[in-house]
């Protein structure tokens, strides 16, 4: 679309009374932002939707005139959606700045050469004439009625300083790291801080990169916040305008978040896509007030905020131990040769296969992690001559979710799988094993997740990491030493018992 | 260093599979993206150009699909559209690229569909290339038309003869409500015997290709066909 500068007051082309000069957004040095008009009856409804917000004129469903008269009255910014700096576009929404994902078309909105950001497309079209609207005007002020936690479970003496710790940097604005093993219970450390800031009338979210977590946390913290409405956030949930003390959300959705909130936990900081994609990173930056609270959530700590954390430039507390007291089980590396090669041939290594057998005659049941889908479809059918029942998951398998209830179920005795099970799912008793541990696709990360995944339950609190590879490999030793380190910070702090 | 227009992943340069594949244009999209496509070949009907290879025997004449039948049988739509070209099967990849293409906007993608269409159209006789108009709301809300860019995209002027009348969403009426439809299609155009080419980026039922040939051919048009990226 097109603006019209006078007096210092933007006007969009549509609303223009007499013919004026005109161009894209992209095009104003400033965007003059508009005095408050404290007199003037501004829109509750829009209120509720915008404020927080960065969202497109199609995002809302009022008429443009009462947008206008809101931005008039200063209750409303436009901001440019694309700034230019010496022709290299940077995309006001999601901050991508790369060349590639910008192309221009000539646009029948503004009728020029419109740049446009092709990373955050898939939430509407940002581009040199698209305004982004938020709200400048008063802020809705969320009932409280302390106290708002509902909820009569303890925390293990791990679990308590962690909490307290989360409190204070709640209260105090500061940002903090929380690295709990697989099992901790993080989850219950952060009721308290919640607690905290919704009674200070502070906004909270809890951000994850992934969907099936935010559908998995949302129940549970309706639960033990009944009394305030709990917005729930990930692509086509129905929560998408509701202006909530505490939101749960994929950090992509904070992509339409504005200075929005007090508090920001972000659970699963080393998990993908977040990990890698920057506009997802520069997503949370944006949804947080300048002055606001930042909690770090992790099991596994990348290299370098490991290496903050030991060197005192990044504030954190560990939870090393699990919530049943017992320790981490530690990885065991076995040689096994060119297994690819021996697939190739339909050989499994002796000592896997032997590993296997023991499983099925023990009806103990497993995980075995393959680093790619082709070799675990080479392995499958050896495998399925020991156990006719012994299944295979990959991330585009459209079965997963009925393979993992079948496993739960135990009507499968052996899972093969990609890394797409690594993390999020757990089984009670179960013996896993990593074959080709050495590929490049078995971070550290990766390995002390899937680790993890083993001696979960306080019914069977044991269980065996069985690392199989052709080579060992620093991410492999890493991954070791990480867990070995927090059993002792455990064992030495009298977190476990065993 | 170039990106796939579709998965933006980096290409090598120079592979060699492009240029056995699309003859020329060599970069656009990258091998996987072009797997995932299905190029509509084999025996196909002669008037919309659909592959015949699975359809069965009862929804076929010849080389003539069912469908097409029933327009040509049919006295006052037979022989307005001469006939379609299409390019790929609207298979799930199609669809998911050509949503994002035109309900995201993503101009871009016009590119990737370059090579395609180049060298269709070196077997395709035609003065004049004409994009399916869209209404002035459905223009703003998308920003560019699609059809238009395609042509624009593969390096030809497109000639716009057409504009619609009314806006009412097509997609959502049944084939027979939108057979019987009033004029879709308004044109100011005197032709002189030019060969017409249609450009649309889906064939489904071909009534909107047809409201726009009837006209066209009123016009003076010698001959109207259609070029569609799929067959749906
Ligand atoms: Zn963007
Ligand atoms: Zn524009
Ligand atoms: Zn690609
Ligand atoms: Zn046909």
């Amino acid at each position: 679309m097109r603006f019209a500068c006078i007096d210092s007051k933007l006007i969009p082309e549509k609303l223009l009374t007499s013919p004026e000069q005109t161009s894209p957004i992209s095009t104003f040095e400033q965007v003059p932002a508009q005095p408050l008009n404290p007199d003037y009856p501004y829109n509750k409804d829009l209120q509720q939707q915008l404020s927080g917000k960065q969202l497109l004129i199609e995002d809302l469903i009022f008429p443009l005139s009462e947008l206008q008269a809101h931005y008039e009255n200063g209750y409303l910014l436009y901001r440019k959606g694309i700034i230019s700096t010496k022709n290299k576009p940077t995309c006001t929404r999601c901050g991508n700045h790369d060349p590639h994902y910008f192309a221009a078309f000539p646009c029948a909105r503004c009728k020029e050469e419109c740049t446009y950001c092709r990373k955050c497309l898939m939430m509407g079209r940002v581009s040199a004439c698209t305004p982004l609207l938020s709200w400048t005007g008063p802020l809705i002020a969320h009932e409280t009625n302390p106290p708002q936690l509902s909820w009569d479970g303890t925390l293990s003496t791990g679990q308590q300083l962690a909490s307290e710790r989360v409190v204070q940097a709640i209260k105090e604005n500061k940002e903090l790291l929380c690295w709990a093993v697989c099992g901790a219970g993080k989850t219950e450390v952060l009721f308290q801080g919640i607690d905290a800031a919704l009674t200070a009338g502070k906004r909270v979210c809890l951000a994850t990169p992934r969907t099936d977590v935010v559908l998995e946390l949302t129940p549970r913290l309706k639960k033990v916040f009944p009394s305030i409405p709990v917005a729930s956030l990930y692509g086509g949930s129905e929560d998408r305008h509701l202006n909530a003390p505490l939101t749960i959300a994929t950090t992509h959705q904070l992509l339409r978040f504005y200075q929005a909130f007090d508090a920001v936990i972000l659970d699963e900081v080393d998990a993908f896509p977040y990990s890698v994609d920057e506009s997802l990173q520069y997503a949370v930056r944006q949804s947080r007030k300048p002055t606001s609270s930042m909690i770090y959530l992790t099991a596994t700590p990348n290299e370098k905020w490991q290496a903050d954390c030991r060197q005192g430039k990044r504030d954190y507390v560990t939870i090393p131990a699990r919530f049943h007291r017992h320790p981490l089980p530690v990885p065991v590396f076995h040689w096994c040769g060119n297994w690819e090669k021996g697939l190739k041939k339909e050989r499994l290594p002796a000592n896997v296969l032997q590993w296997i057998k023991k499983r099925l005659l023990d009806g103990k049941q497993c995980l075995l992690f393959v680093p790619k889908i082709e070799r675990m479809n080479d392995i499958l059918p050896l495998v399925r001559k020991l156990h006719p029942k012994i299944e295979a998951v990959h991330a585009e398998d459209p079965n997963r979710k009925e393979k993992v209830q079948a496993m739960r179920k135990k009507d499968i005795p052996i899972l093969l799988t990609t890394t797409i099970l690594e993390r999020g799912v757990t089984f009670p008793n179960i013996d896993v094993a990593v074959l080709g541990a050495e590929d490049r696709i078995f971070t550290e990360s990766a390995l002390v997740q899937i680790a993890g995944r083993v001696g979960r339950s306080a019914q069977a609190p044991s269980g065996e990491i069985i690392f199989f590879h052709y080579g060992k490999t620093n991410a492999m030793i890493r991954a070791r030493k990480q867990i070995t380190r927090m059993n002792e910070e455990a064992r030495m702090k009298g977190l476990i018992d065993h | 260093m170039s990106h796939c227009q579709i998965c933006m992943t980096d290409m090598m340069p120079q592979i060699g599979w492009r240029a056995l594949f699309l003859k020329e244009d060599p970069f656009s999209i990258c091998r996987e993206c072009a797997s995932k496509f299905e190029e509509i070949k084999g025996e196909t009907c002669r008037s919309c150009d659909r592959s015949l290879e699975n359809v069965a025997p009862q929804f076929k004449v010849d080389d003539q699909c069912a469908d097409c039948i029933r327009w040509e049988t049919d006295a006052e739509w037979a022989g307005v559209l001469d006939r379609n070209y299409s390019l790929l099967t609207y298979n799930t990849f199609a669809k998911e690229v050509l949503a994002r293409y035109k309900f995201r906007g993503d101009y871009a993608i016009a590119f990737a569909f370059v090579p395609f269409i180049k060298q269709r159209l070196q077997s395709i006789p035609f003065d004049a290339l004409v994009p399916i108009p869209l209404s002035e709301e459905r223009l703003y809300e998308r920003g560019f038309n699609q059809s238009e860019a395609l042509i624009i995209a593969s390096g030809y002027k497109p000639t716009n003869l057409l504009t619609r009348i009314h806006s009412e969403k097509q997609s959502k009426k049944s084939r027979a409500e939108r057979i019987h439809l009033p004029q879709v299609f308004q044109t100011e155009a005197s032709l002189s015997n030019e060969k017409v080419l249609l450009i649309d980026d889906i064939y489904t039922t071909g009534s909107t290709l047809r409201h726009a040939a009837k006209l066209l051919k009123s016009a003076g048009a010698q001959s109207v066909c259609s070029l569609t990226l799929a067959r749906g």
